[in-house]
């Protein structure tokens, strides 16, 4: 990876400016702008040649990592391939060029793709119905708190302030629950990993609006014990929410809506293969059950009997969660990929998942200290190296596979183990890709023993090497000082 | 292998109480500040807030993980030990010269359930 570590403004030579700005037509309306929010010396923006600024921005981008440019297993990111017909679909003028205030009229196929990848997100979650506004999983989760909340409390039933998370949990969870003004109840996991009913039950009163669960868990497990759960949620008038985050492995498979959950987002950068982290944005789209369809924020859109689409208020919605209809290019992005594959290659997406997730465990379960030993679904656990004794730490190997050109593994999460170390290879990788990666966590396994200051000291081929975390939390600098 | 001081009380949850009279000093271990690893931020309470035994009163926050305090003890928050605002890495470096709160006890009684230096020692080990 080639080092580049200039700033633009480092760049910047007076009087080399490679821009002209049109002059201001806003001269006359100064005079409405308070004095102390006006600008008295002009902007002083960096002064490069054009040659200069693609260069700049080239080198940067060449430092980028992502799933283009290699083997990503971030745990429970589901780091999948983009299929590039996506980005060709959701740039066509029509989708790229439409605005959210032109009139209905003129953007009947951008409403029908909306439409038709709530009625597509139905039928493969089994859910009633579907908003596609919210921009990212979070805030999918708090949309879905939201109309859980609603809907207690149109029934008038004001004592329901508790939402049980349990502690395998993504963090996301317990802080949507406590942005959406609810109290998070921790409940714990067995040793094997998934949700301890006997520590539920005493839980579940008439305080309790709902349980949030990531169905297979955050250790890659399947809850099997979900029909029971679900049972006594619902008898104590709980609702039961689905973290979707972890939908990858059961799609079109196993729908959410048949285990009894009544509220789910999905991550559609995550299982359904529109860009994720930097190259997003995201989407978080919230299905319901038939009972809470009405609750769902608006606008939303609908079909009318002659076939025409329309935006519609909803006068019992739990609110507006975004000023139009959420990031359209990645729905339509998302909704490609969906028509790519189809009813029948969908279904192929998970069981490869799970395949390529249980050959890389079974193939390392001797180096690293594997805490659950059971099948997992699309991802696992190491709790850090079976042999402990050289100190190694999982940020260690984590450093360490950046030497040999892979992104490393979610880290320290879950919180159940010291030295948690996720892996989640996804299903567009191939056995070659698999088994370089498996050659390269053995080779770091036997490094730790031989040689560890090797590991400590890793990576030692990136630009930056190991930056110093805490100073970056503690006393960030935010901005060039110019 | 944490470090376990004498003479102080310790809770399952990884906090130490240190009794001077009607007064306690309480902070975190050795093992939970290593567990934690760099520790970038202390949420404390207010003075004058009321802490109660088992329940959260703040959270410390490292490069790896967010986790909350956990009162050992219930009791009246008379001081805070602001100087982790600035430095919350005292925590990482000495773990029990680095107080969080200064609390006046309303039941002595509680140091009872709370482990002495040899059971906590004993207990670390065990996980």
């Amino acid at each position: 990876m080639k080092s580049y570590d200039r700033l633009v403004f480092e760049l910047s030579r007076e009087g080399r400016k490679g821009y002209s700005l049109p002059k201001s037509s806003w001269k006359a309306s100064l005079s409405s702008i308070p004095g102390t929010l006006l600008r008295k010396v002009p902007l002083p923006l960096p002064q490069v040649s054009e040659p200069d600024a693609v260069r700049h921005y080239t080198c940067l981008s060449g430092m980028n990592f992502g799933v283009d440019n290699g083997f990503y297993p971030l745990g429970s990111c589901t780091m999948k391939y983009n299929p590039k017909v996506n980005e060709e679909v959701a740039s066509l003028p029509g989708f790229a060029s439409v605005h959210p205030l032109q009139p209905e009229d003129t953007m009947q196929g951008t409403l029908q793709i909306y439409h038709e990848l709530c009625r597509a997100l139905s039928a493969i979650t089994g859910m009633a119905a579907f908003t596609l506004n919210p921009f990212a999983g979070a805030h999918g989760e708090l949309t879905g708190l939201m109309v859980m909340r609603q809907y207690h409390m149109s029934r008038n039933d004001m004592k329901r302030t508790r939402v049980i998370v349990p502690d395998s949990a993504h963090g996301t969870n317990p802080a949507s629950a406590a942005v959406c003004g609810l109290q998070v109840v921790q409940v714990k996991s067995t040793a094997d990993g998934t949700i301890d009913v006997d520590d539920l039950e005493p839980l579940l009163d008439d305080t309790v609006a709902g349980i949030m669960m990531t169905n297979p868990n955050t250790l890659g497990l399947f809850e099997t014990e979900i029909r029971r759960i679900a049972e006594l949620v619902h008898a104590c008038g709980g609702l039961l929410y689905y973290d979707g985050a972890n939908m990858n492995p059961l799609l079109g498979k196993v729908r959410p809506g048949d285990m009894g959950f009544d509220i789910m987002h999905l991550n559609l950068h995550k299982t359904f293969s529109t860009p994720h982290g930097g190259g997003g944005p995201g989407a978080g789209p919230v299905g319901v059950c038939e009972a809470l369809a009405g609750y769902l924020p608006d606008p939303a859109v609908v079909q009318d009997d002659d076939g025409r689409f329309h935006i519609v208020r909803n006068p019992h919605s739990a609110g507006r969660i975004s000023g139009f209809m959420g990031n359209f290019s990645v729905l339509v992005k998302a909704l490609a990929y969906i028509r790519t594959l189809g009813r029948g290659n969908i279904r192929m997406a998970g069981p490869l998942a799970v395949l390529n997730a249980n050959y890389v465990k079974e193939s390392l379960k001797d180096c690293y200290r594997l805490p659950v030993d059971r099948i997992c679904k699309h991802e696992f656990v190491f709790d850090g190296l079976a042999d402990t004794s050289s100190g190694i730490t999982a940020l260690d190997v984590a450093k360490r596979l950046l030497d040999f050109g892979f992104h490393s593994p979610t880290i320290y999460f879950p919180l159940l183990f010291h030295q948690s170390v996720m892996i989640e290879p996804t299903e567009t990788e191939s056995k070659e890709t698999l088994d370089a990666f498996i050659d390269v966590m053995r080779r770091i396994a036997a490094e730790a023993a031989s040689d560890p200051d090797v590991l400590r000291q890793a990576p030692h081929d990136t630009p930056v090497r190991r930056p110093d975390e805490t100073l970056a939390a503690t006393h960030p600098v935010l901005r060039y000082k110019i | 292998m944490a470090k376990v001081e004498e003479g102080l009380y310790y809770s399952t949850t990884h906090e130490w109480v240190k009794v001077e009279g009607e007064e306690a000093l309480v902070g975190i271990s050795d093992y939970a500040q290593h567990a934690l690893g760099n520790i970038v931020y202390v949420d404390m309470p207010d003075e004058d807030d009321e802490i109660a035994r088992d329940e959260e009163f703040g959270a410390v926050e490292s490069v790896k993980a967010a986790s909350d305090l956990v009162a050992p003890v219930s009791g009246t928050v008379l001081q805070t030990n602001t100087v982790l605002d600035d430095t919350p890495g005292l925590l990482n470096s000495d773990p029990y010269g680095s107080w969080i709160l200064r609390v006046r006890l309303s039941d002595k009684s509680e140091l009872d359930a709370l482990m002495d230096a040899a059971a906590y020692s004993r207990f670390c080990e065990s996980l």
